[in-house]
């Protein structure tokens, strides 16, 4: 079977466990994703399940989009990743992948794309400590000095400084699956997950051993 | 309706009782030790409710061998069975912080004297839902 599926950061909210303590979780929006192409050595060189999630209008999808799903009756989808199965799973194009993959599964591990936070400084992107507000200082948030004199005369490859922020992918392991909800196709996820609401994210059964 | 508004309205209690600020109330708590479970009562003046809907909390300040205890409770968390206002306190305030700088005869409030139905029917409510 397949070990992970696509799906949509719906928001965070509290919910009640079995003990009665009261849990942070984000909701997640997990498929029904579709089956939309089977990669395998013989074709593609590696295998892979390639799957779709979320419907796109006919109307606003290309006709490569329309053309790509058109063999199996499902809607072009909006958002498209592969994946890979477990060896010798019994997978068809067109097939619909719901929850229920994660029925016994404790641990997931989250991949999804981190808010933007635009041109960052170096308190804000590195955790400088910056200088100190009053007391006559101006010196509030520079990141102070980045290298030596003459010698090296440069500055070092890697030197921590100010820039682009956010945007990029992330994997978040190891994260508590608190709940399934296969009427809602919901799954309540312990913690914050990288990302705005409605953002998409790939859910996957956690690798971490233990 | 939003999906986690949904989720918030699936978890909170059909029937609360009802209290306000300066009440005195006993709050019995389910706590579950291995494998037993027990009731223990947390009895105090309730000097704040907090925030509303599912996430509404409130504070029950009492006095533990001369040192003040505050416990923030969830009000809609199934740990709480049951709370009980023993009497209401006469109060001009929504939040009695003040409370936490007066010692002995000036932690006292003014007792109100409420109607006796319009207490038990929050009571009576509360019964129900067991």
């Amino acid at each position: 079977m397949l070990n992970g599926l696509l799906g949509k950061k719906v928001g965070m909210t509290q919910i009640y466990n079995e003990e009665g303590s009261l849990l942070p979780i984000t909701l997640v929006q997990a498929g029904p994703c579709s089956v939309t192409q089977i990669k395998t050595v013989g074709n593609d060189g590696y295998s892979a399940v390639q799957l779709g999630f979320d419907d796109r209008k006919k109307k606003k999808a290309n006709k490569a989009e329309i053309g790509h799903v058109a063999k199996y009756s499902v809607e072009p989808k909006r958002f498209i990743k592969e994946l890979i199965p477990n060896q010798g799973a019994d997978i068809k194009p067109g097939q619909a992948v719901t929850v229920d993959i994660f029925n016994d599964v404790k641990k997931v591990d989250i991949i999804g794309i981190t808010k933007g936070k635009g041109f960052a400084g170096v308190m804000k992107r590195w955790n400088f400590k910056g200088g100190r507000s009053t007391h006559g200082s101006t010196r509030h948030r520079p990141p102070g000095s980045i290298g030596s004199n003459t010698d090296p005369g440069r500055v070092i490859k890697g030197k921590k400084m100010s820039g682009r922020l956010g945007g990029e992918r992330v994997t978040i392991k190891n994260l508590d699956l608190v709940k399934i909800d296969k009427d809602r196709n919901l799954l309540f996820i312990r913690g914050a997950l990288p990302g705005h609401k409605n953002g998409y994210i790939i859910i996957r059964k956690s690798r971490v051993k233990g | 309706m939003n999906i986690i508004d949904v989720i918030e309205k699936e978890q909170i209690k059909k029937a609360l009782p009802q209290f306000s600020v300066g009440d005195q109330v006993d709050v019995s708590l389910k706590i579950i030790e291995g494998d037993k479970e027990r009731i223990q009562v947390f009895s105090g003046v309730v000097i704040a409710r907090n925030g509303g809907g599912f996430k509404e909390t409130f504070t029950v300040r009492r006095i533990v061998q001369g040192e003040g205890v505050e416990r923030v409770f969830p009000i809609h968390s199934p740990q709480i069975t049951d709370i009980k206002v023993i009497k209401s306190g006469k109060v001009r305030r929504a939040k009695l912080y003040y409370m936490r700088e007066r010692t002995a005869k000036g932690t006292r409030l003014q007792e109100k004297y409420v109607k006796e139905e319009t207490r038990t029917a929050g009571v009576a409510s509360s019964e129900e839902q067991k």
